[in-house]
């Protein structure tokens, strides 16, 4: 998972991108973002400023350089955002060439045509053989065959399609590698589960999500404060030179103003933001999971519900053999002897670990037997019982030893005479109230004991929930189990509560319910039948095995398949927001250490005492910067590397730990408040320090 | 240095209010809530007439397109009302000095500086108003003007804790209850109390007097007392004198500085408290009682400080110009402070007079948009703003989309709230900027260099933040002023009273997240913290170059011994 989460460069990358910022100037482009298109406006004019002087016979460096560093502020941004598109879209690219030639083979009035996969629309029926390339996401309406996923998901094991049931869903990228299947198109081209991940990464065509769109209106409010305050500033200094009879021309100029609003306006998280948001789906497309709307992953810092199912999510897939419990007189040895011998011809997980508990906890093997002493009597569901028939030398059964389901044993043992031990239906009561399921044993009419089987808790979750606990998040355990036992495995794997016999309509209406309540709900799902709870949850991530009715109606595919995925999902949700957070208020406190150094550059001398080499103002030069002409560029410097040095972060994401609001608050506030707050003036200051030294402060 | 004389009177006002606040917000919580109160015995009566005569069917609950529909049309009435009777005061009854109609621009800056509980005077009270229209015109508007303060609070506050609601209240019932059951009564005690004191409360016209040096004086009289109650209760602010409560009629006593001060951030200060116990978390109430208080007390230190220290150009140590000798530089400086927190307006001691530092502190508070305390109602909904601002700002940090009160705030309240914050910063520094380079402005200066540019700052921001204080020296009844001003008090009341429905209309069709470890409190010392670094550096990065072009720049000469 390294890979996934780090952060890696390639030059070639690096190289677009680099383009991609210049192609980004565009006017147009930036008007997408009120704060980068100040900023242009604010490059423009300091360039017709210095263009003007230049005209007039007066070169100025000083301008130059700010007009320079305005443009490369605004270039910075771009390329950030081309950098987050650009790792986005390496992967989807691949997936997209992948169909870019594909021809279909259109099924119409039972003939064949070979037609472009772009032009296919819903409903169409084609047909795909072995090595052909899936054209479409679709339903197999006929046939079986095994298909490889790889292109998406990057699982090599072909996976098993067919039609009817719950595994018909294609994808289209994907091959067929063996048989032949009928599938009906049901997305429109340019609108399949690719198409829509690739959508969400280019930023032209990505549509902002709400909180983005809040966030973007809150960056162009406090714009226009500074708008305000700078143009006014303008009219306030004209007053006070008129007032001190001093001229301040010489340094309250437009390109001076101009480096001020730059300064001001928050464009490290203006610069930022939207590479922010590509980083986030990405960093999603990294953990196999596309979204399919930007909303969602949103909606998924917000989720303070998880439905989890209880298989394979919450215990491993199934359930294990954890203890002998023997009837009177019956050691516990015999018992388990008698169970192991009766599980042989029991194949299923249930009975093979009853084997295995056998052998680990006696050492018992069955080597002992042989097909000519022994008649073994396979598991079915219909007896629900398995076991072996010893056979003396003649061929007549000796004795019968057999294993199963407590009321089939029952009346296997009293069919022969026997009856069942209270001792035995003690175990069997105790054993369900646990939450285990109970197999009796006998020997013909005799109860050894009771065997128990158990589902097994998956390691570390309940360490992982009680987590998410302190996140405040709660989690709901679903399970097709009786109440008693999921109550036991609930309390054992420590889920906040649990859904017992859920059948989809249950979890529909517990959403629903939650939802009323002003909670927001995350599912996992796959049938057909969870397709309603998937569309009705806050957060519905559709396994990619599952049905294609279950992929539509979920906002979210994992492509491994994998529920306990859901967890992370929520993380880089939370981790997606709080970027966001931490660069808007780092942003915000930079301002003042910009203050610092802009003001007094501008009125360190008015209202000087005659003679004197200082103005009052000049006491807001706690840096102590060299020149106005060196504070005013150190702080444009400043204000265009930082987005630079924040690029890492936005892509990154701001480290995340599961921790409650209030500590998170905390620290993201001393590191990125305070800490923005403070490494500002560090910076400008040494800024300061080296273009002085360059001699490129005039 | 500050004696401990002058040490006890603060810590017995900070304590008054801190005992008195809590009881009044519990009981305007009950009256808000339509329980029954100690006084409903006395004056239910009048709200069930009031209903009976206006037609007002309490139980709608109005959509807050309705609710702003109403408020608007009720102010323009109100504001309409007060234009014609201003103009036309010579023809109308008790004017016993015959004073003369007042002019059209002096009037429409009048009509809507007590419409929207500004308050600013650019005239004189005793010389230029008839009591006719002191008292039907300008009270009126000064009960009515808070009540609607109150009102939008209310909104809002049913906007919050509603869950999946459509109407936010019945306007016409809560302006109606907090004129009957709040504003009323207590100006009652407070007019009794003054006129004990010594305030008169008579409809005479001003007694001619031979002095002891034989000299003819003219003692203006006049209903005083009662408006005077309700100026300070409302923050509305508006003197009945020229000379506000320095003016010894108006103020006359220790014990009537005392209580006239107390009660500016009375109501203000309750409210906090109203509003913890109508959203359900009394916590909620004293976190945004400690911001505003620290906030408070934060300025008053930097003011008395710059008031008793050293003094290098004029060489003196205590700072007595333009104070009162009654009541010295802590009860001046209390007061200040008080009244531009408070977006009250009301002044004893002239604060172009105050240190170039202290004159900063008040100017800054007013700048602040008026939530540290803030005006009757209008206070604690603009602090709403930042508060949401701040959790819109800070919400993020903890990986959600930012929620206040279990409610998501989202792009149509973002918007509102950057609108409420965003107009009154742009009308002063607009204001100002023109008027500082405009001739036919700047001809009312009385003073040029940074104590000029401080007053025109002043006068847009008491305007813009329906303050009304003046900082003097400013000659405002001009038509320039008369209009610009009178713009901006329009553009700071409504733009902050129609975002601020809307919020509540947007927040009451939403479902309450029941809060959980993940959410952000906003109940924690963090938070308070944030809210007040949110508040404090969104006006400092508006606000300081102009600030330090005007009382900064003057601070610092000052200290330098120097003068302009």
């Amino acid at each position: 998972m390294k890979s996934q989460s780090g952060v890696s460069f390639d030059r070639p990358l690096l190289v677009s991108s680099a383009k991609e910022a210049f192609r980004k100037l565009n006017p147009r482009a930036e008007m997408r973002n009120p704060v980068m298109f100040v900023t242009l406006v604010g490059a423009v004019v300091t360039t017709i400023a210095f263009g003007v002087k230049l005209i007039q016979g007066q070169f100025s460096g000083f301008e130059l350089q700010i007009g320079l560093w305005l443009w490369f502020t605004l270039l910075f941004a771009n390329f950030a955002e081309a950098l987050a598109e650009g790792r986005g879209k390496a992967q989807a690219e691949s997936l997209k060439r992948g169909r870019a030639q594909v021809l279909a083979r259109l099924l119409k009035d039972k003939r064949e045509e070979r037609v472009a996969a772009t032009s296919l629309r819903p409903g169409d029926v084609v047909v795909c053989e072995t090595n052909d390339v899936i054209p479409a996401d679709g339903d197999v309406i006929d046939g079986i065959a095994s298909v490889d996923e790889s292109a998406i998901t990057g699982e090599s094991a072909p996976v098993i399609r067919e039609s009817g049931g719950d595994r018909c869903a294609v994808t289209g990228g994907t091959r067929v590698i063996s048989d032949r299947i009928v599938i009906r198109v049901t997305s429109e081209s340019g609108s399949s589960l690719v198409d829509r991940m690739i959508a969400l990464i280019e930023s032209a065509k990505r549509q902002k999500t709400p909180n983005e769109i809040a966030l973007s209106i809150t960056l162009a409010g406090l714009t226009i404060v500074f708008l305000l305050s700078v143009g006014t500033l303008k009219f306030f200094a004209d007053y006070s030179s008129q007032a001190a009879g001093q001229d301040l021309s010489y340094i309250v100029t437009v390109p001076a103003l101009a480096a001020l609003l730059v300064c001001l306006i928050p464009t490290t998280i203006g610069g930022l933001l939207s590479a922010v948001g590509i980083a986030g789906i990405d960093r999603l497309v990294r953990y196999n999971v596309i979204a399919k709307s930007g909303r969602s992953v949103e909606a998924a810092g917000d989720i303070d519900v998880l439905l989890l199912d209880k298989t394979g999510t919450i215990t491993l897939g199934n359930r294990m053999a954890t203890d002998f419990h023997p009837a009177p007189m019956v050691t516990e040895q015999n018992l388990a002897e008698a169970a192991q011998l009766a599980s042989l011809s029991d194949e299923t997980p249930e009975g093979r670990s009853i084997v295995v508990l056998a052998k680990e906890k006696y050492a018992l093997r069955a080597e002992l037997l042989t097909p000519s002493d022994a008649m073994f009597v396979p598991f079915s569901a219909q007896t629900r019982t398995s076991g072996v028939d010893i056979l003396n030398s003649d061929g007549s059964i000796s004795f019968s030893i057999r294993k199963g389901a407590v009321d089939s044993i029952k009346s296997f043992v009293e069919q022969k005479g026997g009856s069942v031990p209270q001792e035995a239906l003690q175990s069997v009561d105790d054993i369900a109230r646990t939450g285990g399921t109970p197999l009796a044993v006998a020997v013909d009419n005799q109860v050894l004991g009771v065997v128990q089987l158990k589902d097994v808790v998956k390691g570390g979750i309940k360490e992982r929930f009680s987590e998410l606990r302190r996140m405040g998040i709660r989690t709901v355990m679903i399970t097709g189990d009786n109440p008693l036992t999921a109550a036991a495995i609930a309390a054992e794997a420590g889920v906040d509560d649990f859904i017992a016999q859920a059948t989809p309509e249950t979890k529909l209406r517990r959403i629903r319910k939650e939802q009323e309540a002003g909670h927001l709900v995350a599912m996992t799902g796959d049938g057909t039948n969870d397709a309603p709870a998937l569309a009705q949850a806050d957060v519905g991530v559709a396994m990619n095995t599952g049905t294609q009715a279950a992929r539509e109606a979920g906002n979210m595919v994992d492509l491994d398949s994998n529920p306990t995925k859901l967890i992370q999902i929520v993380e880089i949700g939370k981790q997606l927001l709080m970027t966001r957070g931490a660069l808007t208020t780092f942003s915000i406190a930079n301002d003042m250490a910009k203050y610092f150094a802009i003001l007094p550059a501008m009125f360190g001398l008015l209202y000087a005492a005659t003679g004197a080499s200082e103005g009052p103002l000049a006491a807001f030069n706690i840096m102590r910067l060299h020149s106005p002409q060196s504070a005013i560029l150190s702080a444009v410097i400043f204000n265009a590397l930082i987005i630079i040095a924040l690029i890492p972060l936005a892509l990154r994401g701001v480290g995340y730990r599961p921790r409650p609001a209030s500590v998170l608050l905390l620290r993201n506030l001393l590191v990125y408040g305070v800490g923005g707050l403070l490494a500002p003036f560090a910076g400008i200051k040494m800024i300061d320090m080296a273009i002085t030294t360059l001699g490129l402060a005039g | 240095m500050m004696s401990a004389r002058d040490f006890w009177q603060l810590a017995a006002y900070i304590s008054a209010l801190l005992v008195l606040a809590p009881i009044l917000g519990r009981y305007m919580a009950r009256v808000f809530r339509g329980e029954r109160t100690i006084l409903h015995p006395a004056v239910a009566w009048i709200e069930r007439l009031v209903y009976r005569v206006c037609g007002v069917r309490t139980e709608q609950s109005m959509h807050w397109k309705e609710y702003a529909g109403a408020l608007l049309i009720f102010n323009g009435l109100g504001f309409v009302v007060l234009f014609l009777m201003q103009m036309i005061q010579r023809w109308l009854p008790l004017n016993p000095e015959n004073l003369a109609n007042v002019s059209w621009n002096l009037s429409f800056n009048t009509a809507v500086s007590f419409m929207t509980n500004t308050n600013w005077q650019s005239y004189a009270g005793e010389t230029t108003l008839s009591y006719l229209t002191q008292m039907i015109g300008l009270t009126v508007q000064n009960f009515v003007s808070a009540g609607t303060g109150i009102a939008v609070m209310l909104a809002l506050i049913r906007g919050l804790t509603r869950r999946l609601g459509r109407g936010i209240g019945n306007f016409w019932v809560d302006l109606t209850r907090s004129v009957v059951y709040v504003l009323l009564p207590f100006s009652v005690i407070l007019a009794v109390a003054l006129v004990t004191e010594g305030v008169p409360q008579t409809f005479s016209p001003s007694a001619h007097v031979t002095t002891l040096e034989g000299q003819e004086q003219v003692v203006p009289l006049g209903p005083a007392a009662s408006q005077i109650a309700i100026k300070q209760l409302g923050t509305n602010g508006g003197g009945f004198y020229n000379a506000n409560s320095a003016h010894p009629l108006e103020n006359p006593t220790p014990i009537s500085n005392f209580l006239e001060m107390l009660s500016i951030l009375l109501l203000p200060a309750s409210l906090v408290f109203t509003y913890g116990r109508l959203v359900g978390s009394r916590r909620q109430g004293w976190l945004i009682s400690g911001v505003m208080l620290a906030l408070f007390l934060g300025g008053l230190a930097l003011s008395l400080n710059g008031e008793f220290s050293h003094n290098a150009a004029i060489g003196t140590q205590a700072n007595m110009e333009g104070k009162e000798i009654r009541f010295g530089i802590v009860n001046s400086v209390l007061w200040a402070m008080a009244t531009t927190a408070a977006s009250n307006g009301s002044v004893n001691a002239m604060h172009s007079s105050l240190s170039p530092l202290a004159g900063g502190v008040a100017l800054f508070n007013i700048m602040l948009g008026e939530i540290i305390f803030g005006g009757v109602g209008a206070g604690l909904y603009g602090m709403l703003m930042f508060v949401l601002l701040t959790v819109f700002l800070s919400g993020l940090m903890v990986g959600r989309t930012p929620e206040y009160l279990g409610k998501k705030i989202e792009v149509k309240e973002i918007r509102m709230v950057m609108l409420a914050v965003l107009a009154p910063c742009a009308v002063i520094l607009v204001g100002s900027g023109i008027a500082s380079v405009l001739p036919v402005a700047l001809s009312s200066l009385t003073n040029r260099g940074p104590h000029g540019l401080s007053e025109i700052l002043y006068a847009y921001s008491s305007g813009a933040g329906n303050n009304g204080s003046a900082f003097a020296g400013l000659n405002a009844n001009t038509v320039f002023y008369n209009v610009t001003l009178g713009i901006a008090m329009l553009i700071g009341r409504f733009a902050v009273i129609i975002p601020s429905l809307a919020i509540a209309g947007s927040l009451v069709i939403k479902n309450v997240s029941p809060p959980s470890a993940g959410t952000l409190s906003t109940t924690s010392i963090t938070f308070a913290v944030l809210l007040i670094g949110v508040i404090l550096i969104v006006g400092a990065l508006t606000f300081l170059p102009a600030l330090s072009l005007g009382p900064i720049i003057e601070h610092l000469m000052m200290v330098a011994g120097r003068t302009f």
